[in-house]
């Protein structure tokens, strides 16, 4: 799976506001495919905020968002968000949690089947385990194997490698560079280093 | 298509599973028709009169019942925002939670009703007639009902406040309900006059309730 080549995420002087409080303003970037971008800064700088604002689940204060050669309206109709809150249903198997979100979010082509995906983040042993049994970092392995079910070009990713063991996240570091590899784009708003190649953008700290 | 049908099952799935709480509601229907006559008292013709909106307001409280975790869990564990950020429209995913979680909690409480009508003496016409009211018009409640559940979605303990919005715009299904299944069984009212407008009252919730649901949900970010 490859990516259209002249895709690319503009940020044109956005600014953002959670609850009427103004957090951030007067970002703006542009990625091309194949390019990540870190987003750091203390807790409550909004980080968070920002990528729900380029999920399309907010809107911003003030500023342009655009998402070019994606053929969607909004960003987030291209893109993948890993959140805190891992949409994985407890009382359905890890397959069938990955077979539904790869027909809902498919964008027309699948990607890996979902026990490949689970291979892919070393959870084929569990494939038939309702997903309330598993581990906090396995629920998060299964929750990123969603990542590769339905191929987007748009990663935006909330702190991914939260709970995971050492092996999980070279592991994440190699999907996240198959993915920039193929034309993709990454977002990640992050504490730790990822091990990727990838500018920063440092949002400021609140007094 | 596709994934609304994936969407339709996983629902049903979800309901069917421990803890989804898909026979709660007909075990709750059941214990409100079963302690109604013992309030009332064993007098069969009393009861036999007032049978179906004793069946009607259980078949009301029990929808109310497991519709406040409609939207609830999939905003607790981030599953809704990814149904946002789907090429779906979210009201089209709204409109299949709800056909699917009428035909989870909706369905068996209508094929359940000629049974428990039986315990409050109803006779076959007003059975039949109950019957055919609850199948039309309990897709109204789940409807309107999740109207309410969009916009408390995001409220810590919203199930009470749900309900206290809700209740008073499920008046006119309960009033139509219940002179319908009443019809059936005699008096001055044609069956069809009040059982055509719950029909309408359905298909109009039907119709509008997505939209609105899908504004709550949306504006809920």
């Amino acid at each position: 799976m490859v990516f259209h080549q002249d895709l690319s995420l503009h940020a044109h002087e956005l600014a953002l506001a959670r609850g009427g409080r103004r957090l951030a303003q007067g970002l703006s970037f542009t990625l091309k495919g194949g390019e990540a971008l870190l987003v750091t800064g203390p807790n409550g700088a909004g980080k968070s905020t920002l990528l729900r604002v380029l999920a399309s689940l907010l809107a911003p204060a003030s500023g342009r968002l655009s998402l070019d050669g994606a053929g969607v309206e909004a960003p987030g109709l291209a893109a993948h968000y890993l959140g805190h809150a891992e949409a994985l249903k407890g009382a359905l198997t890890a397959r069938e949690n990955l077979e539904f979100w790869s027909e809902m979010l498919t964008m027309g082509d699948f990607g890996l089947s979902p026990d490949e995906a689970l291979a892919r983040v070393a959870m084929s042993h569990a494939p038939d385990l309702p997903v309330s049994y598993l581990s906090a970092g396995q629920r998060r392995r299964v929750a990123i194997a969603r990542l590769l079910v339905a191929p987007r070009p748009l990663w935006l990713l909330d702190e991914p490698a939260t709970a995971l063991d050492a092996a999980s996240q070279t592991r994440l570091a190699a999907l996240m560079k198959d993915h920039l590899a193929s034309g993709g784009i990454i977002v990640a708003a992050t504490h730790a280093d990822l091990g990727l190649p990838a500018r920063e953008l440092r949002l400021g700290a609140k007094p | 298509m596709k994934a609304l049908a994936a969407l339709f099952a996983r629902e049903l799935r979800l309901a069917n599973r421990a803890g989804g709480g898909g026979a709660m509601g007909v075990v709750f229907f059941l214990i409100l028709v079963t302690i109604a006559p013992f309030a009332i008292g064993p007098d069969l013709n009393l009861l036999a009169r007032i049978g179906p909106a004793i069946l009607w307001i259980a078949a009301l409280l029990s929808t109310l019942l497991g519709l406040d975790r409609l939207f609830l869990s999939d905003h607790e564990d981030g599953s809704l925002d990814l149904l946002e950020m789907a090429d779906t429209p979210l009201e089209a995913v709204v409109l299949v939670k709800c056909l699917a979680h009428w035909a989870g909690t909706g369905l068996p409480l209508v094929l359940a009703a000629p049974l428990f009508g039986l315990m409050l003496a109803l006779d076959g016409d007003a059975l039949w007639g109950v019957t055919a009211s609850l199948a039309v018009g309990t897709p109204a409640l789940t409807f309107i009902g999740a109207i309410g559940a969009a916009l408390t979605v995001s409220l810590r303990r919203g199930g009470l406040l749900m309900a206290i919005l809700v209740l008073p715009f499920t008046v006119p299904a309960l009033i139509f309900g219940v002179s319908a299944a009443s019809a059936a069984s005699g008096g001055t009212v044609p069956f069809l006059t009040p059982f055509l407008i719950l029909c309408a009252l359905s298909l109009a919730s039907m119709a509008l309730a997505p939209f609105a649901a899908a504004a709550a949900l949306r504006s809920g970010g």
